[in-house]
């Protein structure tokens, strides 16, 4: 007689992340918005401000953002300002 | 119904008496381990003991009377009289003692226990079951899995878990916290599997569970803890009564090896946030270099030898109850003063030393822990000073005047980017970022740093919850 099989329980949270697309890249920058997410690391500000003025020599529309902390997620609010105002978005940090 | 074993000697006693039942009404009776008694009875096999689980036998014999499938009455062992008003029958057992206690019943003996409520509690279980194949080592197949944190862990079978949850009275589907990075709701049932993982024993799972839920916080914010480049961790301070009854250890050794409790508990809240939350090293874990206590650091404070109340009540949490804080901390640092005798003389040393947290030029940033060894408190105690006093002193201490913690001062590039016209000092700590405790060995004229994390509304403030045991 075979032995009954041994079980264990899933200590997981037995999810699995969806796999999304990637939204289509930006064929220009010209007329497009784009998002700079500053983390809130010193200096990343200066980081920021040298991509914006390359950005705009590019024609695009800069808006900044910041996250309250960089040592928490954005928030969802914020996450959805961007979603909504921007078509593409960088996030940076400095240190 | 009438419950025996044969194993049993007030079921042999009462083996004529159940016989002579049987002839006048529906008895049924079921043997637990010898089918063929007793005599004179075409008795029941319940040698599988699922009935015996069902209506929850403790001792044999055990008489039920059913009604309509409900049963209304019950005696335990062999009582002429109950045993008499519970059948209607009178003049039972002639010749036999009025009273004899019954046996234990099978079906809570301790080695059988835990399978029966596996086969019989395991339905309620919900996570999925993982067969393992027939030529795998059990303990291999925990790492290969990924459910490791490096040390081998305890397989956890259901019979392991259903035993683990009987350390809790919340029902085990019950949501404890969503776990960070990746927002899983994490129920009872999943804090037990990852408890059982850990090592821990059922009376460490209401620590496991408040702990959780203090890290899955806004406040404690595990996420960036977790994902921090820094090395740190939750470390967990236990205070009140559940440290005595878990056996934790607040003296020789407290941060080290070999107390079961200290070196589980906090494992099984990393094993949760690696398990179920996502959480692993070199993933959203980014942390340079991390420390040995990221596999768990938790330790109870010696509440019976200070000269102060417990660290839970500075937190807020009433005197005698039990509690666990939570501090995002690095490993212990050792500040040696073996000839310091007064408290202003421990003080400086103090000082000097917590100055240094991350950088001596770095203030504001950082809570800290103070764990004040006995023969370092003893000098405290004999003088007479409280802790407020202690810390107000520390507090005053840890001033540093802004020129030495501007950017460039002392030729460190490292400081603070303070305005030009800024004079004035800076504390180190902020007012309620300085936590004081008391453990450790007897002897030995040391005390210990643990420094923090990005503190306050930035990074962590300490959080404490009460331990629902």
């Amino acid at each position: 007689m075979s032995e009954p099989p041994r079980v264990v329980l899933d200590p997981t949270g037995e999810r699995r992340p969806p796999q999304r697309e990637r939204a289509a890249r930006l064929d220009s920058l010209r007329g497009r918005t784009v998002g700079l997410l500053d983390i809130s690391k010193a200096r990343g500000d200066v980081f920021l401000s040298q991509l914006e003025k390359h950005l705009r020599e590019r024609g695009a529309t800069v808006l900044r953002f910041a996250k309250p902390t960089f040592t928490k997620p954005a928030p969802i609010d914020l996450r959805q300002e961007i979603a909504t105002r921007c078509h593409a978005v960088v996030e940076a940090l400095a240190d | 119904m009438a419950f025996v074993k044969r194993d049993c000697p007030t079921c042999a006693l009462v083996a004529p008496v159940l016989a002579q039942l049987a002839g006048r009404l529906a008895l049924t009776v079921y043997t637990q381990d010898d089918p063929s008694f007793p005599d004179g009875v075409a008795a029941r096999d319940d040698t599988s003991l699922e009935l015996s689980w069902h209506y929850g036998i403790e001792a044999v014999p055990t008489l039920l009377r059913v009604e309509g499938g409900v049963e209304t009455a019950r005696v335990l062992g062999w009582q002429r009289g109950e045993w008499e008003a519970l059948t209607g029958v009178a003049g039972l057992g002639a010749g036999l003692p009025a009273y004899r206690p019954g046996c234990g019943s099978l079906s809570v003996d301790p080695d059988r226990v835990p399978a029966l409520r596996a086969r019989h509690a395991g339905e309620g279980l919900r996570a999925r079951r993982v067969e393992l194949a027939a030529q795998e080592d059990e303990m291999e197949a925990m790492v290969a899995r990924g459910w490791s944190d490096g040390l081998p862990v305890v397989p956890p079978t259901p019979e392991r878990v259903l035993a683990m949850l009987e350390g809790t009275t919340r029902a085990q589907g019950e949501i404890v916290a969503t776990v960070p990075p990746d927002l899983v709701p994490c129920s009872v049932e999943k804090v037990a599997i990852n408890a059982v993982l850990a090592g821990c024993r059922p009376e460490y799972l209401p620590v496991v569970l408040a702990a959780l839920e203090g890290a899955c916080t806004d406040a404690f914010n595990a996420h960036g803890v977790l994902a921090t480049t820094m090395g740190v961790g939750p470390v967990l301070i236990v205070n009140g009564p559940i440290r005595r009854a878990l056996g934790m250890n607040a003296g020789i050794n407290v941060f080290g090896q070999g107390h079961r409790a200290n070196s589980t508990i906090g494992r099984a809240l990393q094993l949760v946030i690696r398990n179920v939350g996502g959480g692993r090293p070199g993933e959203v874990d980014r942390a340079t270099f991390g420390n040995p206590g990221k596999l768990g650091f938790c330790f109870a404070e010696d509440e019976e030898g200070s000269p102060w109340g417990p660290l839970s009540e500075d937190l807020g949490v009433p005197a005698g109850r039990s509690a666990v804080t939570l501090f995002a901390g690095e490993g212990p640092r050792t500040v040696v003063d073996q000839l310091s005798r007064d408290p202003e003389s421990l003080c400086r040393s103090f000082a000097a030393c917590l100055a240094t947290v991350h950088h001596p030029k770095l203030v504001l940033a950082f809570d800290a822990i103070l764990a004040i060894g006995p023969e370092h408190a003893r000098v405290f105690r004999e003088a007479g000073w409280s802790k407020a006093r202690l810390r107000e002193r520390l507090h005053a201490l840890l001033q540093r005047p802004a020129a030495e913690l501007r950017r460039g001062a002392g030729g460190m590039a490292e400081g603070l980017p303070l305005p030009e016209g800024f004079k004035g000092s800076l504390p180190k700590f902020r007012p309620d970022g300085l936590l004081i405790v008391h453990c450790g060995g007897g002897a030995g004229l040391f005390s210990c740093i643990i420094g923090g994390w990005a503190s306050g509304d930035l990074g962590s403030r300490p959080v404490v919850r009460e331990i629902r045991t």
